[in-house]
This record gives structure tokens, sequence and C-alpha cells, in this order.
């Protein structure tokens, strides 16, 4: 029987060279982790069957079997090499193809072997944790990992390629590694109590590890069969996991508590059959929205029911709000007096709000117009496609961002996109332009005029397009 | 707006996301200085709903113009909201890959002013990142809706992968809830990416040295049980998706309540079970040979929960049983339940050495019970007794149905069915 200790790679690929030469057998040899023997007399045999093999036979060894045997020998069962030894053995002599034979128990337990070796390889390159150190020789970034084999070797080159311009540590119980931004530095092993201080990042990094957390899942098991507890000493996200569990049942009961019920919206409030007067008759009880609650009534359109125009505000304003009927008020002015300089008459044309009821703030004088949310004014979307449903103009004018972005698109611009003609859903000719309103609210008299020329001349156009629909040069 | 703040709503806001798979990218980009992408996706934490945390997954913001009815975020929603800066994006980037917390950014985001404009955000963050930090890490970018090839074309010069969410299985569906996004713009978006990668890769093939582009392709996500749609409809859908669009990986995201939804929306998720089904069926599809019309053959149109899909199809087409281990070829052991691809792959090798015995499928792990009445070994041969019996469907029902219906199946992950 003869007996080697081996603790690396090449030492044993060295000795089995030399015992497949001599044809020892598997039975006849045995390997040791730790010298027990006179190491003197070991090197006396190797250079004895190096100088008798050598003019011996060429072995040739499968390259699969060299890179298998590369990275089982990093596993820490004291059985490695003399399994190692078997299997080649059985390889160069047996059959050559045996390593597809999975279930053969050699190649089984070499295989399992592997695998444990090589997820250890993997969790090392996902779990090492560097922290940021800053001394007199600029920054530097340190990691303590403990492995479970002895990997460290097989395992850095990857930190190498993926931090090249980075100085950085790994520190391990078995050795350690620095890499100076061009080569790899091994060194000895370092206990726990080495690592550096926590990094500022690592609040943040809990912050977003809580983040993606999803309370209504706990899977406890799955998490820790990845990520297994003997590693939680590195990892800094796994200080906040027993508080995220705490937390919880708290967090699902609020999601529950905010999922509950649907959103109301006009659409619970429209009339089964849609004619105009059970239309008019359940728009004034509305209660889509919270909007009803503070304003005087409800604003629905007003106009010939056959109208080809429509012109779609965002909401009514305090007058209108008192009065019950559409543009009656100051910017109702303003409308009245552009489209007469545009030449349409408002008798023909049925006008309109997005939203219906008045939302305002109440300053200690006045009531002051508020813009309308999404919400509300997806709430109240249901009357106005009620309305352009019954009427089916021919033309429909958004005044206003608000209307625009109700009925045309939701990014709709004002500014950039006024004054266009566009396919809506609603209508093959959908123009949008500025609110009256908003000539109103121009500081100075030069820009209300300009903002109004504007006006008219959108207005103008929605004259001549209905012209070349009636004389059939558009649709 | 604190960066804490901002990362808790923007990252919560990006949870529901399914795809957080790192992988697909081969070699690193040349120039890098600070990361790479090599090998398979590393999952560098486990949060403990189970889910690997491989990614920051993030929303530049959550603000948003469309009303999309099944998202929290859409603009008629409550829920708080935030916004990034481009650079603060590229700096939790870069600090976080240093500390080798993630492998790289997934950054999607709501719609602010329109599409090209939050298309043009995003490709910034992607491009300060390659170009002033040298980042090999992985980028994937969700892209906007309606945003313009031009602006495609650059994200996916500077990305790994891009996606283009079909959001619903349907034109139909997508119409009834989310009525700004086009299904036809989704379609074209996805022709965009696929000719630009096809062309990459034939210039490349031609010895031409082309820019890359989204060398880890194109993804996209699907939602779930918001709409009645059933899984055949789904599954054709995917079916379509791989081979038309060449698509890397369609994830299914079980549609979850949102608050205040729209009365048209279900009050509760689909079971996850269904989600795991389909991802199930989605392998089988992928790589098994099974046409999406074989696996979908309950009366309603939706795979069965109770029982994965191979083994239902099985249990469907008796007279196909047993197979003979030994003998059959390669696209008839893969009709085996409870046999994956990769045993598929072992048994084929082991068979030039010996003949296959209970024993080997045991050691390969093969889930014996599901497995054995379906299958003649060197020693086994169930006959077609056991094949015939009535009760065969409850008796390979895994016993913890439990866990089934709440847990995710390993097999929906790593697709060995
Ligand atoms: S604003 Fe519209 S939805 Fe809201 S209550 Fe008034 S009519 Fe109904
Ligand atoms: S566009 Fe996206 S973020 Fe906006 S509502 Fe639709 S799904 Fe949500």
């Amino acid at each position: 029987m003869q007996t080697y200790t081996v603790e690396t790679f090449e030492e044993w690929r060295g000795i089995a060279r030399q015992l497949l030469r001599s044809r020892v057998s598997p039975g006849d040899v045995c390997f040791h982790e730790q010298s027990s023997q006179g190491s003197l007399f070991d090197a006396a045999q190797e250079e004895q069957s190096v100088a008798a093999a050598e003019a011996t036979t060429v072995i040739s060894v499968p390259p699969k079997f060299l890179n298998l045997a590369r990275v089982v020998a990093c596993h820490r069962d004291p059985d490695r090499f003399q399994l190692l030894y078997r299997l080649l053995w059985r390889l160069t002599t047996l059959d050559s193809r045996l390593l597809e034979v999975h279930t053969d128990d050699d190649v089984y337990q070499v295989r399992r072997m592997e695998k444990a070796v090589r997820r250890d390889i993997h969790k090392m390159h996902a779990f090492v944790r560097f922290r940021k150190v800053i001394s007199e020789e600029g920054e530097q970034f340190i990691a303590w990992h403990r492995p479970d084999h002895r990997i460290v070797r097989l395992a850095v080159p990857f930190f190498a390629r993926r931090f090249p311009a980075m100085n950085w540590a790994i520190l391990t119980p078995d050795e350690s590694v620095v890499w100076n931004q061009t080569e790899l530095v091994y060194g000895p092993g370092c206990s726990q109590r080495d690592a550096p201080a926590p990094d500022e990042l690592e609040d943040l990094w809990r912050t977003y590890y809580g983040a993606i957390f999803n309370p209504a899942r706990i899977k406890l098991k799955a998490m820790v069969r990845e990520m297994p507890l003997r590693h939680w000493k590195t990892l800094p996200e796994t200080e906040i996991i027993q508080e995220l569990l705490d937390d919880a049942p708290r967090r699902v009961a609020e999601m529950i508590a905010r999922q509950e019920g649907h959103a109301r919206s006009a659409a619970d409030h429209l009339p089964a059959e849609l004619t105009w007067d059970a239309l008019r008759d359940a728009a004034v009880i509305c209660r889509g929205c919270d909007l009803y609650r503070d304003a005087t009534q409800t604003v629905f359109g007003e106009g010939p029911t056959d109208a080809r125009i429509v012109l779609v505000g965002e909401q009514p304003g305090d007058s209108e709000d008192i009065a019950g009927r559409p543009f009656v008020g100051p910017a109702g002015d303003v409308l009245n007096d552009a489209l007469a300089q545009a030449g349409l008459n408002r008798a023909e044309i049925y006008v309109t709000n997005a939203v219906k009821h008045f939302k305002f703030e109440r300053s200690e004088t006045r009531r002051l117009h508020q813009k309308p949310s999404a919400r509300e004014a997806s709430a109240c979307r249901p009357w106005i496609e009620a309305e352009l449903k019954l009427i089916k103009p021919d033309i429909l004018v958004c005044l206003g961002a608000t209307a625009a972005q109700s009925l045309i698109a939701p990014g709709f611009s004002i500014t950039r996109q006024r004054g266009e003609f566009l396919p809506s859903d609603w209508c093959g000719s959908t123009i949008a332009t500025y609110h009256p309103s908003a000539i109103l609210r121009s500081p100075t008299p030069a820009q209300r005029q300009a903002t109004l020329s504007l006006l008219v001349d959108d207005l103008v156009r929605v004259r001549a397009r209905l012209n070349e629909i009636t004389h059939g040069t558009v649709s | 707006m604190l960066i804490e703040q901002k990362l808790t709503i923007l990252a919560d806001a990006a949870k529901y996301d399914a795809s957080c798979a790192s992988s697909g990218s081969k070699g690193t980009r040349t120039g890098s200085r600070l990361g790479t992408t090599e090998g398979m996706g590393i999952c560098h934490s486990y949060t403990p709903d189970g889910r690997c945390v491989s990614l920051l997954k993030i929303l530049l913001t959550n603000y948003c113009i469309f009303d999309c009815q099944y998202c929290v975020n859409r603009v008629t929603s409550d829920t708080p909201r935030a916004r990034f800066s481009v650079e603060e994006v590229v700096r939790l980037t870069i600090q976080f890959y240093q500390r080798n917390y993630i492998e790289g950014l997934f950054l999607s985001s709501g719609i602010i002013q329109n599409a090209d404009y939050t298309m043009d955000q995003m490709v910034l963050v992607a491009k300060s990142l390659r170009v002033d930090h040298k980042f090999g890490g992985y980028i994937h970018l969700k892209t906007i809706p309606g945003a313009s090839d031009q602006l495609l074309e650059e994200a996916g010069r500077w990305a790994d992968r891009l996606s283009v969410n079909v959001e619903l299985p349907t034109p139909a569906d997508l119409k009834m809830l989310a009525p700004e996004k086009k299904a036809p713009e989704i379609e074209e978006a996805m022709d965009t990416i696929k000719s630009r990668i096809d062309q990459f890769k034939a210039d490349r093939k031609a010895g031409f040295k082309p820019d890359r582009f989204a060398p880890a392709g194109q993804s996209t996500q699907m939602i779930v049980g918001a709409t009645a749609t059933p899984d055949l409809d789904i599954l054709n859908t995917s079916a379509s998706l791989y081979s038309k669009q060449h698509l890397r990986r369609v994830y299914y995201s079980a549609y979850s309540p949102i608050p205040h939804a729209d009365a048209r929306l279900p009050g509760r998720s689909p079971p996850l079970v269904r989600e795991h089904r389909l991802y199930q069926a989605d392998w089988l599809l992928r790589f098994y040979g099974f046409q999406a019309s074989e696996l979908v053959a309950e009366a309603d149109r939706n795979l069965s929960l109770d029982i994965d899909p191979k083994l239902a199809w099985a249990l469907q087409h008796r007279d196909f049983f047993p197979v003979d281990v030994n003998r059959a070829s390669r696209e008839l052991l893969w009709r085996i339940p409870g046999i994956g691809t990769r045993n598929v792959d072992r048994i084929l090798s082991i068979r030039r050495h010996h003949r296959l015995c209970i024993s080997d499928l045991k050691k390969l792990r093969v889930a014996w019970n599901r497995t054995a009445p379906f299958v003649i070994t060197h020693d086994h041969n169930p006959g077609l007794r056991s094949l015939d019996k009535l009760g065969l469907r409850d008796q390979l029902k895994v016993k913890e149905k439990q866990l089934l219906l709440f847990d995710s199946d390993e097999s929906s992950i790593d697709g060995q069915l």
C-alpha cells in the first residue's frame, strides 16, 4: 500500500500520473490530506516513479475529466482524491467514456461533489459584499466571506474581470486575495474580526430590499434554501428580515383595505336606456365622484341635440354653478365674442363640459376655480361620452387641456398641438384650442389679444371645415 | 424628496414586474471598466417571499399620463408619486454594483409628457452608464409604447435586453383595459427590435464588427387573470411571439388587485398556481415540442390547475404509453411525465453503455412515482393495467396540494418537467 499526502489538484495530478504509468491500481494506494508519515519517503518514491514512467506509455486522459477533477479537488471531503484516482483508473484502463454514465456510483459521487463546489463558487460570486474603505492609499473595497469549500482560487478570477478598475480584497478563513488592478495576490486566511466596518450604502441597499419584498407572499423555506443561514452574517440585508416579517401582516391588511371597493364613476349612474331625457335626469343626481358635495348643481350640456358642432370645456365656473347652464359667466362672454368673430352662431352649437360639477376652493370672499384631477375627469367621462354618442357631431372642439386630454390623448398639449384636426374615438374631425378662461388669465392686454386671436383662428378653421364637410370635400 | 423615499416608492412600484432575470448576454462589452455579463444570471439575494434579487429593478418615475386599468400607476390612481433624475439612477446603479449587490439595472417607467420624452430619459440613463462610467453590467430597458424607432435603436445600442410589454393576452383585452395602448403599435416596436437584432447578427456573420444591439434579445410580459381570456389564447399568443418575433422569454404576471380598480376587473388575483402552470406550459412549447392546442385539452380551454400540463397530456393520451426508456427517440422521451430535457440527454448517453433500470432513473432524480406508470425500463414494465386505472389522475396528484396551490413549483422555474 502506497500512501500520499495531497493538498491541491496540482499535487494530486503529478502523483496520479506517476501511479498510472506504474499501473498502481486504486486498491493499492491511499491519499491523505494531512501529512502523517515521513514526506521524504514519499518524495523519494515519487522521483523513482517518474524515472520509471518516463520511458513507458503516454496516457491520454479526457480533458473533460481534468476540468472536473480540478473542481472536485476543492471539495472538503477527505476522500475526494481517492475517488478521483479510482475514476481516473477506470477511465484510462476500462472505459474512456465512463463519464457519460451519470448513474455509475463513482461518476455519481464525483458529479455530486462537483455540483456542490460549483454551487459554492456561484454563491461566492453572489454573496461577496464589498465595503468601501478609504485610507491613505485611496479607496479600497473589502469583503469578508466564508465559502464552504476551498474555492478561492477558482472563484476570484471572476471578480478580477468584473471589477478590473477597483482596488479590492476578499478575505476568507482559508486564504485572502488582493487585486491591485493588475494581478491577484494571494495571502494567508483571515478571521471575521478582520472584516471592515459597515458601508454607508448598506442602509440604502436595505431600503431597496425592503421595498421589493412582497409581504403577501412569504416563502421562508425557499429563501433559506437559496440563501443559507451561514452566509447571513455578511449579508447586510438579512438584518431586516425579522422586521419585514413582523410587519408583513400589517402591510397585507393595509393592502387589502386599500383594494376594497371598485372605483366610483358616473358609469354607475348612467340610465339603462340612452335618451336625452333619461340622461339629463340621471345626471342631476350623479354621485360618480366627490365633486357633487360642495357644488350647487350638475351643469349639463346645452344646445340643439342635432348640432353639427360640439364644444367641450373643462368644468362649470362660479356663475355657471349658480345658473346651472354652461358658459354663461365671464368665460362665456369671451366664448360668445370669439364665436361671433369667427362667424359661428352659438345657437347652432351644443356646448358642454368635460366635468359636470364646479370644483373650487373657498377664499374669504370668493370661490376659486380648481382644476379637476385626472381621477375626477375620468369619473365624469361617461356623461360626455353619452352626449357625443347621441349627437354624433361632424366636428368636436375641445377647449383647453382637460377636455383634450380626456377626449383626444392623455398627454395632449394645447400649446404644441392646438389648431389641428385629428381623428378621435368620438369624431373624425376633432380639434383642440385654448379655453376662454386662458384668455381671461392672460397677464397683459397684448397677450390677451394674441391668445384670443388664436382662439378665433381655430374657430375659423372649424367653420371652414364645416363647409368642406357640407360640400363633401372631406368627411 | 430624499433618495431613500424615492427608492422606496419606485422600487415598490416595480416589484410586480415578473422579468428579473439577468441572463442571455454572452461576453462582456469591450472597453468596460466596471461590470460583466458573463454566464448565467446571479441572484445576489433573496427576499422572504422567496424571490431572487438580481437587478436593481426600479421605475424612473411612477407618474403616468396613461390610464391602464390594471396598473397602480395609472393617472387616476392616488398612489404616492416620485421621480428619479437620470443622474440618481446612474449613481445608485454604480454604487450598488461596486459593492456586488446587483448584476445590473432593470429600468422601466410611467409615461411623462409623451412616449418619446420618457424613452429618451431612459436611454440617457443607459447611455451615461455605458459611456461615462464604462459600465459593462446588465441593462434591461422596458421600452415605452409609441416611442420612435430612432429611440428604440439607441436603446438597443446601450441595453442588453429590451422588452416591449404586450400587457394583455389579446388585442380585445387591451382595448378594454388599456385603450391608450394600441396592439399594432406594440407589434411594430417588437418588429423594429427584431429586425435590428437580425441585422446585427447578419452583419457579424458577414465579418463586420457592428455595434452591439440588445445582445440578450427581447422579452415581453403579459398580465393574466385581469380578463376572462383562457389559457389557450394566452399560449397561442406566446407561441406566435416566440415564432414570429423570436422573443427570448414571455413572462406571465398574475394580476394583483389594485386600489380603486375599475369595476370590470376581478376583485382578486387568479390563483398563483395558474401562473406556474402557464410557465410550465411555456417550457413545453419551447423545449419539448408541444403545441399549445395539445396542452389545453380541458373543456373550458384552460390548463388544469391540479396537475402539471405534461402529466395532464399523458393522462389524456394513455394509448401513447408506456414508453421504453431504452429504445424510444428523444422526442418520445420528452413526452414522459417527470423526465425533463436534461435527464433525457443523460438517458440517451447512459443507454450507450447499459440498459437503464429503475435505480438509474431514481439516481437521476426522476419523480419516480409520477413516471412509473408511463415507462418501461430494463426491470420494470407497468403493462397496461395501471394505465387503464380510472383513479390514476388522483393517485398522481402531488400529495402536498397545499404547497402547490401557493408555492411555486420548481419546474416552472427550471423547466424540468
Ligand atoms: S363631477 Fe361628474 S362624476 Fe363627479 S359627481 Fe359631478 S357629474 Fe358625477
Ligand atoms: S402606461 Fe404603464 S405605468 Fe402608465 S398606467 Fe399604463 S401600465 Fe401603468
